[in-house]
């Protein structure tokens, strides 16, 4: 049953130190990481459906009692893998800013204001397709202390398990042409142009409903298997 | 809707950040719900039950208050809670996965079971481990990792072990506390004593 997943793709990502974003500095590895062939505890990985999603869950709109103040916004897309197949049944988690910029976490001090009704988490599962939806309001740059005047890009993190404990990602999606972009030691971590584009969503005017939302769309590409199989024992 | 056309690579990761533990590990202190715990107990479990804690240190050997770690792992015959085990599940609701946020001072904890052995891609036994991934603010893509047990003779004989410099293989062992069923260990992103972090 056993199928590698290339760790080629892992080129992708940012490289541990990335010493402009400066909480990388004493907190990645100093020594080399060790390649290890993918055993069955790397190839298998949690299954979570639809039982650990309740009814809600992916629209943030709604948890409270009243409407969030703010910029109402779908976000959807498709979980795939590498060869763009959809990966179906996966949980996808998010959590963001509220449209001032401001967290709910006791630890977020930007003196922005908190908004009562909107708690900035939600959970889905992709579909037998690996298609994904959400509701929720359009997040607001936020500033923190990496360096002066360091602001955030508008961001919606994302955590999707996919089908393999190394499939396994937590990233951030950002919005289309934001001006923050060139100033962002996070975000230009990911030394390649191209795999920088897919972290930030298009503006989706088809699937945007007339007199309600804005719409944008977020393809989440995961580690994909090698085409052939490797029989193992 | 866009059909199925081959993606230029995979999503770039990104740091957790600070202020995911209201969405991830809320654990009663946020409006929202947990999707997970720091145990994979069900009621069902056979195997011996253990707890495994420990800190989490920096390059200056300060705690970390802000990582999230998640473990996955077998049952105590050595299964996988995913279908692509095809061997029988004799622990019906077991899963196998779970999460932790440290606290104020770096502390995680997880209460689980005795993982079982579970063969590498050649057939040969695989010493019960847990694979652990590690998410914190700073940490641009989360590292890999796994926990041993300081008391079962198959460390010795351990192909992913047998990968680790020898001097290094301790960062990886859990160590049992005197006549209980818990294991300590420290995770240290640098240092001597850094941890080894697998390329998976």
């Amino acid at each position: 049953m056993t199928f590698i997943y290339p760790t080629d793709s892992n080129k992708a990502h940012p490289l541990p130190l990335s010493p402009e974003y400066k909480s990388s500095i004493k907190r990645a590895p100093n020594k080399p990481l060790i390649p290890m062939r993918h055993t069955l505890s790397e190839l298998t990985g949690p299954v979570y459906g639809h039982e650990t999603v309740r009814e809600g869950d992916a629209d943030l709109t709604t948890q409270h009692t009243g409407e969030p103040l703010g910029e109402r916004i779908i976000v959807h897309g498709h979980v795939r893998d590498e060869d763009g197949r959809g990966v179906p049944n996966s949980l996808v988690e998010i959590w963001q800013a509220n449209s001032c910029g401001r967290y709910v976490h006791v630890r977020d001090q930007h003196p922005a204001p908190l908004d009562p009704n909107f708690t900035g988490a939600g959970r889905t599962v992709s579909d037998a397709a690996g298609y994904y939806r959400f509701v929720t309001i359009k997040p607001g740059a936020y500033p923190w202390g990496n360096h002066h005047n360091a602001w955030r890009p508008a961001h919606i993190h994302l955590s999707v398990f996919g089908h393999s404990f190394v499939t396994r990602l937590v990233t951030q999606m950002y919005f289309p042409a934001d001006p923050l972009f060139p100033f962002d030691p996070i975000f230009n971590s990911v030394p390649d142009e191209t795999a920088r584009a897919r972290m930030v969503s298009s503006f989706d005017l088809e699937n945007t409903q007339p007199e309600w939302a804005l719409c944008y769309r977020f393809d989440i590409v995961l580690r994909g298997k090698n085409a052939t199989p490797m029989e193992t024992k | 809707m866009q059909d199925s056309v081959k993606p230029d690579g995979i999503t770039p990761s990104q740091t957790v950040g600070p202020f995911f533990k209201y969405g991830m590990t809320p654990t009663g202190e946020y409006a929202w719900n947990d999707a997970f715990t720091n145990s994979t107990l069900t009621p069902d479990v056979s195997g011996d039950r253990v707890r495994i804690e420990g800190r989490v240190l920096d390059g200056d050997g300060a705690a970390m208050p802000d990582a999230m770690l998640e473990i996955w792992q077998a049952d105590a015959q050595g299964r996988y809670a995913d279908p692509q085990d095809k061997r029988a599940l004799p622990n019906a609701s077991f899963r196998g996965f779970a999460r932790c946020g440290t606290d104020k001072d770096g502390n995680y904890s997880f209460d689980t079971i005795r993982p079982g052995v579970v063969p590498d891609p050649d057939g040969k036994p695989q010493a019960p481990h847990i694979v652990l991934a590690v998410f914190a603010r700073g940490m641009l893509r989360h590292l890999y990792t796994r926990i041993y047990f300081s008391d079962e003779a198959g460390n010795a004989a351990d192909p992913v072990l047998a990968l680790v410099p020898a001097d290094r293989r301790a960062t990886l062992i859990a160590a049992r506390e005197a006549g209980k069923a818990v294991y300590r260990l420290d995770l240290r992103l640098q240092g001597d004593d850094e941890t080894v972090f697998f390329d998976v």
